[in-house]
């Protein structure tokens, strides 16, 4: 447990002449305790030291600091020490702004905890994030250089990721009176919880990183509707950028007082997204995978995606988007409820399509179906029409083809959105069922992404080559099945 | 080959800048998207010609050859209206004849495939040897076939000319 330490004491002093309030005197000094931020009587301690300078620990008040925990629970009527230290919290740090100050208070946490209230959100644990004006990270710097030039002349070392950012001072100092308020855990990290938004702006000193973008301009964009350029990550890079001398010459170390302290913004709550992975078969040609809509007119009933979704949607009493990206991957904001009886629902509401191995999966998992897509095969058969009469000797040369490579124009049945450009694409092996003069199935196995449609009738000869090229005739596609698609993910549910 | 579920529109526009029988093709996708071919009709596909050159620049600052997409919203296509030329064909008996877009629209790419091979725009003038892919804006989509003939309309045309036998 470390406390303030007889080395910190300068560190302390040159803090609490630059104004700073006690939490960021803490942080300074590195101490990771989150016991120490909720209550700030053990600075008060170390302070009133200064005047018998006894080497010993701050931390004489060990029998009621409680070991760092993530359920903390605030005794009621503990005696929130008066403030005698040097610096008074009626003036405003000029480090924090005053977050760290008054919003540190039981006051702020039940506002906190009364608008998540308000908002009747169900959840057993919820994760707590904090939004800050970017100026912060400025002064944060400014403070930094202050003090770092202390610490040199004593030939000590603060790196500037020792420091506790605002941000987690400010998280342990009031997740426990907020979580106990909520009757919920408050965890640290973002899956299946939900998640309570605390924002911050200070009007009075945007202009604070106005000059990094004279000093540093490449780390700042130009945004689109007359949104602020000054970002938090574009003045973190900045910062990071820009050498001390030169920081040091344009803006002032320590930074100066303001008059007034931060605004808090509403508070927000959001169940962090849910995203649910499966496979379906569909057994109906025609059921399209998305609504067809065309000038406001539907042009086919129902979707793959509507009868998915629908019995989801409902029970989950989720608002807002329903987004089923590709084939099997169904995002849901807002819900919690269970798998396997969506599951159920699904394939009881309809004979057009079937669902399998449903189940919850993480966001990152997501990506790895998109990568699947491009890295797979799939199968396909097609029933194939010809314009010169064939027999099945004709056929027999397509079974011999083994990775054939064409290259595939953006279709012009999918021009309209999606971008102009050539696609290399493998159609690994070919197998042919003789119909009659002028029709034939084909069985093709290709690299995932393939425009099986265009391959065989050529898109204007925008596929190459294709089966019109292959077969020395016009061609066209009748009908077309997905026999298989030969990804392992997501893993496969025993019924 | 054109899947007939796909494509439907084929509309024409006849008689280019009042040039007789400079007939042109437009096929439009249920998605707005436009191709433009020879009609067949047009003098280029008409006894036996053969095609000396091709070319994409049709001024001194503009070649089409130089139209460059990029992005969905298919940004940095040029903006071609109804009389802007594609291209020049020029016939080995010396004849020249323009290509117009006949609508309104970004050009998203010209065929550069019968640069190669002209014989392409001679045989297969419907598909393998179209002229170029426009898209029209998403609020003239339909209107941006209005003045254009119907297939019915273009076979009317085709029938009068017959008994006024009008060379072409």
């Amino acid at each position: 447990m470390l406390s303030l330490k007889e080395k910190d004491r300068p560190i302390v002093r040159k803090l609490l002449c630059a104004g700073c309030c006690v939490r960021c005197v803490l942080r300074f000094c590195c101490v990771g305790t989150c016991s120490a931020y909720r209550r700030s009587y053990e600075l008060l301690a170390f302070i009133s030291e200064e005047s018998s300078p006894q080497p010993h620990d701050a931390s004489g008040e060990e029998k009621t600091d409680e070991p760092p925990n993530k359920r903390l629970r605030i005794d009621e009527g503990s005696t929130e020490a008066s403030v005698t230290a040097a610096q008074t919290d009626s003036d405003i740090c000029p480090v924090c702004l005053g977050v760290l100050q008054d919003f540190c208070d039981p006051t702020f946490a039940k506002q906190v905890s009364d608008a998540v209230k308000n908002q009747q959100y169900e959840f057993n644990s919820l994760v707590l994030t904090v939004s800050l004006p970017a100026q912060l990270s400025v002064r944060e710097h400014s403070c930094w250089l202050h003090v770092k030039k202390e610490i040199r002349e004593k030939s000590m070392c603060l790196g500037k990721e020792d420091v506790i950012q605002v941000k987690d001072a400010f998280k342990w100092a009031v997740q426990g009176k907020i979580g106990q308020e909520l009757g919920a855990a408050v965890l640290a990290n973002v899956s299946s919880s939900c998640e309570v938004s605390v924002g911050f702006m200070h009007p009075e000193t945007e202009e604070d990183c106005h000059f990094l973008a004279n000093t540093c301009p490449d780390c700042f964009k130009p945004t689109k509707n007359k949104a602020s350029i000054f970002t938090r990550m574009a003045v973190v890079k900045a910062l990071e950028k820009i050498s001390e001398e030169k920081f040091s010459r344009h803006y002032p170390c320590p930074p100066k007082k303001t008059n007034t302290r931060c605004t808090a913004l509403d508070t927000t709550c959001l169940h962090t997204s849910v995203f649910i992975a499966g496979r379906y078969n569909k057994f109906s040609r025609e059921l399209p995978q998305t609504p067809w809509v065309i000038d406001g007119e539907r042009r086919m009933d129902g979707s793959v995606e509507e009868l998915i979704a629908a019995p989801l949607l409902s029970s989950f009493r989720a608002d807002g988007k329903l987004c089923v990206g590709r084939p099997n991957q169904i995002r849901i904001p807002n819900c919690r409820r269970c798998v396997c009886y969506f599951q159920m629902t699904i394939n009881q509401s309809s004979d057009k399509i079937r669902v399998r191995d449903l189940q919850i999966v993480t966001r990152e998992a997501t990506s790895r179906m998109k990568e699947g897509e491009e890295e797979k095969t799939k199968t396909y058969s097609a029933l194939i029409w010809t314009q010169k009469a064939i027999d099945s000797t004709d056929l027999e040369f397509l079974a011999n083809i083994k990775d054939l490579k064409i290259a595939q124009k953006t279709p012009l049945r999918v021009l309209h959105r999606r971008p102009l450009a050539v696609r290399p694409r493998l159609i690994h092996s070919m197998s042919s069922i003789y119909l009659d003069g002028h029709h034939f199935t084909l069985k093709l196995c290709t690299q995932a992404g393939t425009y099986i449609k265009e391959f065989v009738h050529g898109d204007f000869g925008r596929t190459k080559p294709n089966l019109c090229d292959l077969m020395k005739t016009n061609a066209d596609i009748l009908e077309l099945d997905v026999e298989s698609v030969d990804i392992d993910w997501p893993p496969a549910i025993p019924d | 080959m054109i899947n007939e579920i796909d494509w439907f529109g084929v509309n024409a526009d006849v008689d280019l800048k009042g040039k007789s029988c400079e007939d042109h093709c437009i096929l439009q996708h249920s998605n707005r998207i436009c191709v433009i071919t020879l009609a067949e009709s047009h003098p280029i596909l008409q006894n036996g010609r053969k095609i000396k050159n091709i070319n994409y620049q049709i001024s001194d600052g503009c070649s089409r050859l130089k139209n460059k997409v990029s992005g969905k919203s298919k940004r940095g296509g040029q903006f071609l209206t109804e009389f802007a030329p594609l291209c020049r064909i020029t016939c080995t008996d010396e004849q020249e004849y323009t290509i117009f877009s006949c609508i309104r629209g970004r050009l998203l790419e010209v065929n550069e495939d019968i640069l190669n091979k002209p014989d392409l725009l001679l045989e297969k003038p419907s598909t393998e040897g179209y002229i170029a892919v426009i898209l029209p804006k998403f609020e003239e989509s339909k209107s941006v076939t209005e003045g254009l003939l119907t297939r019915e309309q273009y076979e009317e045309v085709l029938t009068k000319r017959n008994q006024q036998e009008e060379p072409c």
